[in-house]
């Protein structure tokens, strides 16, 4: 190991230790929604205090329970998006790359704001 | 030809099968290993321990073909159309900058495969926003960061061994 490798390290753990502030400053506890994408579109808005089944086109179904949410099943080969763990916090996300499916979790504020945004 | 350089060029391209063949094992290897990151785009990056050493040993040229031609043939083996695509993205971007990186001769093979396994991480990363569509994905930019960094380091440690006795050997 050199000098420059250690500084190049903390130079990487610095930019990921910034991200992950800039992360948790933006959470907060209110309402949560889990918006579902194909493709680039919205599929369709969920609250996430709700349980309820979704069937996302007919290649995914995802579930929301007890105040997560995850991807019970998948057609697709690589089943990653299957064994994701459940997601319950701002700003995560549950991605099916081969069918093009994003599941994200957003919290009330950050809607409020993309909202204005446009 | 002289007799010398018809052997030089016989022993790069026996180097190369064996290095392209080794670095296949290694993608093998890593697709049996149940380690799963919940993230898509971390690996271990066993088959970068040979890209970095073909890389400090005979220059970008030979890790560049070596590299895609490993990815084209583990993808088409152990993976689809698609993980090819992303794989290739990752895989050249991280050449790209390890390649850099060692020309300023500044850095070990820690740092620039450090440097490697953060850039492969980013590039899948960017690969997988466009092909949903999405920039949500950018949650997971600090664990691929961190994860970039510590296969890396590990990988780049092991490659800087495996060199130093490669020396060794040769000068027997
Ligand atoms: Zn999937």
């Amino acid at each position: 190991m050199k000098k420059n490798d250690l500084i190049l390290a903390a130079a990487i753990i610095a930019a990921a230790a910034v991200i992950l502030a800039i992360q948790f400053f933006r959470q907060d506890n209110g309402e949560q929604h889990v918006v579902v994408t194909v493709d680039g579109d919205v599929f369709g808005t969920y609250d996430l205090a709700e349980n309820q089944t979704i069937e996302i086109g007919k290649t995914n179904r995802l579930v929301i329970e007890n105040g997560n949410a995850r991807m019970e099943w998948a057609d697709c080969p690589d089943q990653i998006c299957v064994n994701h763990k459940a997601v319950d916090k701002n700003g995560e996300s549950i991605i099916c790359l081969p069918n093009k499916v994003v599941v994200s979790v957003e919290g009330s504020k950050t809607s409020s704001l993309d909202g204005i945004a446009q | 030809m002289k007799d010398s350089e018809v052997g030089r060029v016989k022993n790069r391209a026996a180097y190369f099968g064996i290095f392209t063949a080794l670095a296949l094992i290694f993608s093998y290897v890593e697709t049996l290993i149940p380690i799963r990151f919940g993230t898509p785009g971390i690996k271990l990056g066993l088959a970068n321990l040979v890209t970095v050493i073909v890389l400090f040993r005979t220059g970008w040229k030979d890790a560049l073909l070596l590299s895609v031609t490993r990815i084209i043939l583990a993808g088409f083996m152990f993976g689809s159309l698609f993980s090819i695509v992303y794989s290739l993205a990752g895989g050249i971007l991280s050449l790209a900058v390890m390649a850099l990186l060692e020309r300023t001769g500044k850095f070990s093979t820690a740092g620039v495969s450090m440097a490697g396994g953060v850039s492969h991480n980013i590039g899948q990363l960017v690969v997988a926003m466009a092909a949903v569509k999405t920039y949500q994905v950018g949650y997971y930019l600090p664990v691929l960061l961190a994860a970039g960094l510590i296969t890396g380091a590990l990988i780049g440690a092991v490659a800087g061994e495996v060199l130093k006795r490669i020396r060794n050997i040769e000068r027997i």
